[in-house]
């Protein structure tokens, strides 16, 4: 009976309700051709469950990405949990989760320990997430400043310790500084945001930031500090002559946004300028062909780019073992890479769309992944 | 007749009795394994940061250096909130139980025990965006006037949210707790006692000393101490409120951490030696915890011989 119904179906009917079925069970090239079919077709094939760790600097994004994914895909479900970044790139590197979500690209010992489980090229890092890191002050009636690297480290620092002190005043020429104690207020939780915060202020100025990149603030340093982007924005707001670092998402009200100088110029903080300086970052060395991972260049002088931003990526495997995952993994990250998926990341989370340079490689590098 | 339905029904209650007793032995196992289980996994987990090169360890110092700051940070907090709350725990309580009105002392002892139900973030937010920015022209006052203490050095905090004001937020989450047990207690002081101390021409506050107090002492300890548990081991209403950072003795600067706050700011993020850090910080956490019960019951123990009720 079951099979007199089956045969009874057209060629076109089997592939478009069950060429998932069928592809899952082999990996020769007549399924592969049936597969690429189903994909012009519609993405209501993917089915499944992908189980993702890692950031939580992601985490409201990833919520939108999963709800928005699992509606438009019937039976699909993606499971992400915000245990960390190191946390989500071992559960990748031991097989626990199928990928990653992390402040950082692999280093290049967990790049070759990925070859274990994601084949000889390796896993490869895509860059989903990118987000701006506003220095946001709290001055009466300056809405706007101009600082350098060396001063934004001295002021988180405590070695500036008045708005109007000479080093702040002499990029300020135009505006009145009052006298005003500075507060600088830090993240009391560990965080990506730091960890980008304090590697751009080593990059850019090392001889007065001497401690090293980190997601937990130096705690030699004396400051206040806050839990949570919006723990430090709420203090800063309540506290005249404070300075905090926080996604530029969070900033806003009576706030103000310090202008960045990078190269010869000062740049204003915005999604162009923080894509910019993402684009102006160098390949890393050592990588499969379609790997995105980017060395940023902190101490970059693109005019127009703004080098304090956090760039977040997905880690995933380059082959994955059965067609199945494949389906569902490149159809989740190209959801996440498109521009409804960068849009709905910058409503909810209002990180910044990757730009279309980037998008373009991004998909070039989802698309390679196949099955082993 | 009669002699059968006593024998099934002492038959039955036998039964009903070795069902309940066994019910109660096992919950009282399954408490013990429990913990025991706490405490096994916290002390495997802990191993790795126990044993771990100092240099390894997040300040480079080892474990040791890491854990007593925050140990000490745990401490302050603690007591600055039971030398607010107890003897304001005890006035409330006294208040209810022998001054007010029997209808406002049965409000009011409601509206106490509704303090205990609020949410610990609710504290903690209700501490960071509101108190510590009120509380500061305080802070400034006291490090101008009182800056010879060293407790008081300036200069103040600008934010307030210092170590002084997790301590007051958590001296009212405790209020509740010490308010209500030593409210049972005075309540439970023999009339007969009462009214032997008035009609020896007792006032009332001499007869609340007299008789009140005395037996109620062991109580009043437990009461601190089970208040004391809760601020040892508060988390998100110190992790909101206090502005972190190394020991510093002045209270009113930004500085001190708890165990608990530690923990909960940085398990989210942490991975491997970072978890069993923070994992080790809890097993401290623990160990004082149960050091502070055991000293509580000592007292307890000491001071049932004196009290007004033997």
């Amino acid at each position: 009976m079951k099979a007199l119904r089956f045969s009874r179906q057209t060629a076109i009917a089997v592939i478009a309700a069950g060429a998932l079925a069928l592809t899952a069970c082999g990996s020769d090239n007549p399924t592969a051709a049936a597969n690429g079919g189903t994909n012009s077709s519609g993405k209501t094939q993917v089915t499944g469950t992908l189980t993702g760790i890692g950031s939580s600097a992601q985490g409201a994004a990833m919520d939108v990405w999963k709800s928005e994914f699992a509606s438009a895909n019937q039976g699909a479900n993606v499971q992400y949990s915000p245990d960390g970044s190191g946390a989500g790139r071992k559960a990748l590197l031991d097989g626990s989760a199928q990928f990653a979500g992390s402040d950082a690209f692999l280093k290049d010992e967990e790049y070759a320990a990925s070859k274990e489980q994601c084949g000889p090229e390796g896993a490869l890092n895509i860059p989903v997430y990118i987000s701006p890191i506003a220095v946001a002050f709290n001055l009466p009636d300056i809405k706007e400043l101009k600082l350098d690297a060396p001063a934004v480290a001295k002021i988180f620092r405590g070695e500036i310790a008045n708005w109007n002190d000479p080093a702040i005043a002499s990029l300020n020429s135009d505006v009145t500084l009052p006298d005003l104690k500075i507060t600088p207020v830090n993240r009391s939780d560990d965080s990506g945001t730091t960890t980008n915060f304090t590697e751009y202020l080593a990059a850019a100025a090392p001889e007065v930031w001497t401690d090293k990149a980190s997601g937990v603030w130096p705690s030699s340093l004396k400051g206040e500090n806050a839990k949570g982007t919006s723990g430090v924005v709420k203090t800063v707001t309540d506290t005249p002559g404070a300075v905090t670092y926080a996604d530029e998402s969070a900033v806003g009200g009576k706030l103000g946004v310090a202008q960045i100088k990078v190269g010869g110029s000062f740049t204003k903080i915005s999604a162009e300028a923080a894509a910019k300086a993402v684009d102006a970052g160098k390949p890393v060395e050592g990588r499969s062909a379609n790997d995105l991972s980017i060395k940023l260049d902190r101490k970059t002088t693109v005019e127009g780019a703004y080098p304090v931003v956090l760039v977040s990526f997905h880690i995933v495997c380059s082959t994955y073992a059965d067609q199945k995952t494949v389906d569902l993994v490149k159809a989740f990250e190209s959801y996440v890479v498109s521009d409804a998926g960068q849009e709905a990341a910058a409503d909810a989370a209002k990180s910044a769309p990757l730009s279309k340079t980037l998008q373009d490689k991004a998909l070039k590098a989802i698309e390679s992944i196949e099955v082993r | 007749m009669t002699t059968t339905s006593l024998t099934s029904s002492r038959g039955a209650g036998r039964a009903g009795d070795k069902v309940f007793s066994a019910a109660t032995l096992a919950a009282g196992c399954l408490i013990l394994a429990v913990l025991f289980g706490v405490a096994l996994f916290l002390v495997v987990q802990a191993i790795p940061a126990l044993t771990a090169a100092p240099d390894e360890i997040q300040g480079g110092e080892g474990f040791f250096a890491y854990i007593w700051p925050i140990v000490i940070g745990t401490l302050i907090a603690a007591v600055i909130a039971l030398v607010i709350a107890t003897p304001i725990a005890i006035g409330v309580a006294l208040f209810i139980s022998h001054f007010a009105p029997r209808r406002l002392a049965s409000g009011l002892g409601y509206v106490i025990d509704l303090l205990a139900a609020i949410p610990s973030v609710v504290y903690g937010a209700w501490g960071a965006a509101f108190l510590a920015k009120e509380i500061s022209p305080a802070y400034n006052w006291l490090a101008e006037n009182m800056g010879w203490l060293p407790i008081f050095q300036g200069p103040a905090s600008a934010t307030g949210k210092t170590i002084l004001t997790a301590g007051i937020v958590l001296a009212v989450m405790v209020l509740p707790i010490i308010t209500s047990l030593s409210r049972e207690i005075f309540l439970q002081t023999p009339k007969l006692h009462e009214e032997a101390a008035l009609a020896l021409g007792a006032t009332r506050w001499e007869m609340i000393r007299m008789a009140v107090l005395p037996f109620a002492r062991p109580g009043i300890v437990s009461a601190v101490m089970l208040g004391l548990g809760r601020a040892l081991g508060e988390t998100m209403a110190v992790a909101l409120v206090l502005s972190s950072g190394a020991l510093t003795a002045s209270l009113i600067k930004s500085g001190n951490q708890t165990i608990a706050a530690e923990i909960a700011l940085n398990f989210p993020e942490a991975s491997g030696l970072k978890v069993s850090t923070l994992i080790a910080a809890g097993l401290v956490l623990f160990l004082i915890t149960l050091g502070v019960n055991m000293i509580a019951r000592w007292i307890i123990t000491r001071h049932k011989e004196f009290s007004g009720a033997n």
